[in-house]
């Protein structure tokens, strides 16, 4: 079932990616038949079947992963690290387009 | 001394020299930076060299051994997918967006080797954000095969596989979300091990898909593997994931086995079963590759193991299953590159939401843009239980399949790739082709099993891989079986003439 364009640009807006012209159509032909691949699943009874979660062990807490430590102040690394990648900053702060607009 | 047929030693071989005092950590950093000279305009294998850090370390190392103290990775220079966040060294993912990154931490796997005393000779090109079967979507240039520099060395740690085959560098880490780590092992020749899920911390790695991403390692051989991987298992509090585990000493592991089976060492029992999934052996698959395997599979049987064909029917949704699971997750883990905090961010613009949109338009490449709309797509509303929520399940199947399969046998067997390298540019313009190599490899990132690739042979002139899947948390047995057949076999010591 071939996704239309309407539905590529929709998917395109989800995720925030701007595409060209070009790339809309190539998108829309390759996820179209990615998606057709998909189809086999169909085939699979999954009745009653639980969806997994951690790869390594069926349940939380299983060999202790997936458990929270204590909620304990500590440490985080210094606001100038933290700033040394931003595009763009302002004294302590990351800048950003305007949100709000008037 | 001569340093003539230095860059190709193991991890052994030189820890073995540099406690002896023959050479030192500075001459064998040397000697492989003057192989990356040499080699690299050909290979193309990192993406940042790290020289002066490299012979930094190495004099750090050469005091540290002066003074008695030589831990088993003091002073061996090694690779670092270039995924792998290195405090003050580019982190690029092989990605535009991330080209002028510089991480402010060490991931936890890259720590732990320079807590060893480990020298960063720079780190791998890779498959932008390691999505990609070929390392040609790099977004930077392709890696070439050592072994035929015309043709791919697999991906998406193309970087690490070929510098280890190239002898730029001793052994290289490596990540591996559907095969990563295994399937470029394969391509280049060299051994590629992908541990269970969670025992080695994904902290620092940069995300793709958090359900499957584990770091592995790439070397020349099996002791070599054990090494590394001793010295980056374990316990993070920083990754919620990881496993807390008893430690093992892995090259312990290996190293007890009674000369007169190799395969019954600890822990095994005589007569270890090995199972042969004719799943496995898929349509399409190369002759010469299947050849190999076979041949591989006869020697496991002289050594004593008995092999079974076992039959593992949900191998064909593997495919499906992962290529809605990964994608999913990549577009989750991927909003953060919105241009604010860090990365590529496109300025030519008032508007934040058409800057953002921009940001991602130029920073991403082609393969990365199509999984996350992929993954967007079967997250949204309407089609999340019929994709995302379906494939969970399916995972559940696929993972309960492998565990009573692993009640028959202890391990299995199988190609690591369907196919030898292939020319570069060859399956570039269809994703579905350039998935299908995966197919050996995704499931056991579905079930998050530890496996290995190990060479095993040639076809067409260029290097097979076997290889070798076991239960959760069974790298002992799984590192057993492979030296075994190590030891038996010399496809490892071979080396592309460059």
């Amino acid at each position: 079932m071939p996704l239309d364009r309407s539905e590529v640009e929709h998917l395109a807006a989800l995720a925030r990616i701007g595409l060209t012209e070009d790339e809309l159509e190539q998108f829309r032909e390759q996820i179209s038949h990615i998606l057709d691949q998909f189809q086999i699943l169909e085939e699979v009874d999954t009745t009653n079947v639980q969806a997994t979660g951690h790869a390594a062990g069926s349940t939380q807490g299983s060999h202790g992963a997936g458990v929270l430590r204590e909620d304990e102040a500590r440490e985080s690394a210094p606001p100038e690290d933290i700033l040394s990648n931003a595009p763009r900053r302002e004294g302590d702060f990351f800048r950003v387009k305007v949100v709000l607009e008037e | 001394m001569s340093m003539e047929g230095l860059t190709g030693i193991s991890i052994q071989e030189a820890h073995k020299r540099l406690v002896r005092r023959e050479i030192s950590s500075v001459e064998l950093t040397e000697a492989c930076l003057e192989r990356i000279s040499e080699v690299e305009d050909r290979v193309k294998s990192f993406l940042t060299v790290t020289a002066d850090i490299a012979l930094e370390q190495a004099r750090e190392a050469d005091q540290r051994i002066a003074a008695g103290d030589c831990p088993p990775l003091a002073g061996i220079p090694v690779q670092i997918k270039d995924v792998i966040s290195t405090k003050g060294v580019p982190t690029t993912c092989g990605s535009r967006m991330l080209e002028n990154y510089v991480p402010v931490y060490n991931a936890t796997a890259a720590e732990k080797l320079f807590q060893q005393g480990a020298v960063m000779l720079g780190k791998g090109n890779m498959d932008e954000f390691a999505m990609g079967s070929s390392t040609e979507n790099s977004a930077f240039f392709p890696t070439h095969n050592p072994w035929d520099l015309s043709r791919v060395p697999g991906g998406s740690s193309g970087g690490a596989a070929a510098a280890v085959a190239a002898s730029e560098a001793i052994y290289a880490l490596g990540s591996d979300t559907g095969g990563s780590v295994r399937q470029p092992a394969s391509l280049c020749g060299v051994v590629g091990f992908k541990p269970t899920y969670g025992l080695v911390s994904r902290y620092g790695l940069v995300a793709f898909a958090s359900s499957l991403d584990q770091i592995g390692i790439l070397a020349r051989d099996v002791p070599d593997i054990a090494l590394a991987l001793n010295a980056i298992a374990g316990h993070d509090p920083q990754d919620s994931t990881s496993l807390v585990q008893r430690p093992v000493d892995y090259s312990a592991a290996i190293a007890s086995n009674p000369s007169s089976s190799p395969l019954a060492g600890d822990g095994i029992r005589e007569g270890i079963r090995l199972g042969v999934p004719e799943e496995y052996f898929v349509d399409g698959m190369e002759p010469g590759v299947r050849q190999a395997v076979n041949a591989a599979i006869e020697t496991l049987s002289g050594l004593g193991a008995s092999i079974e064909p076992v039959s593992l029917p949900t191998t064909r949704y593997a495919l499906a299953c992962y290529y809605i699971i990964a994608p999913s997750e990549a577009s989750a883990n991927l909003s953060r590159y919105d241009g604010v905090k860090y990365g590529y961010s496109y300025q030519e613009t008032g508007n934040m939401w058409e800057a953002m949109e921009k940001t991602r338009q130029f920073g991403f490449g082609p393969e990365v843009k199509r999984r996350i709309m992929l993954g967007a797509y079967a997250l949204s509303a309407g089609y999340y239980d019929a994709y995302y929520l379906k494939a969970q399940k399916v995972r559940t199947l696929i993972r309960q399949e492998f565990s009573e399969v692993f009640q028959q046998v202890d391990a299995l067997v199988t190609p690591t790739s369907p196919v030898v390298a292939f020319p570069l540019g060859e399956k570039t313009e269809d994703p579905v082709q350039m998935y299908l190599i995966d197919v050996c490899t995704l499931p056991v990132n579905i079930a998050g099993l530890p496996a290995i690739s190990v060479p095993c042979g040639f076809s067409q002139g260029l290097p097979v891989g076997m290889q070798l899947i076991g239960k959760h948390l069974s790298e002992e047995t799984l590192l057993r079986i492979a030296q075994a057949y190590q030891q038996a076999t010399t496809w490892h010591e071979a080396t592309p003439q460059l």
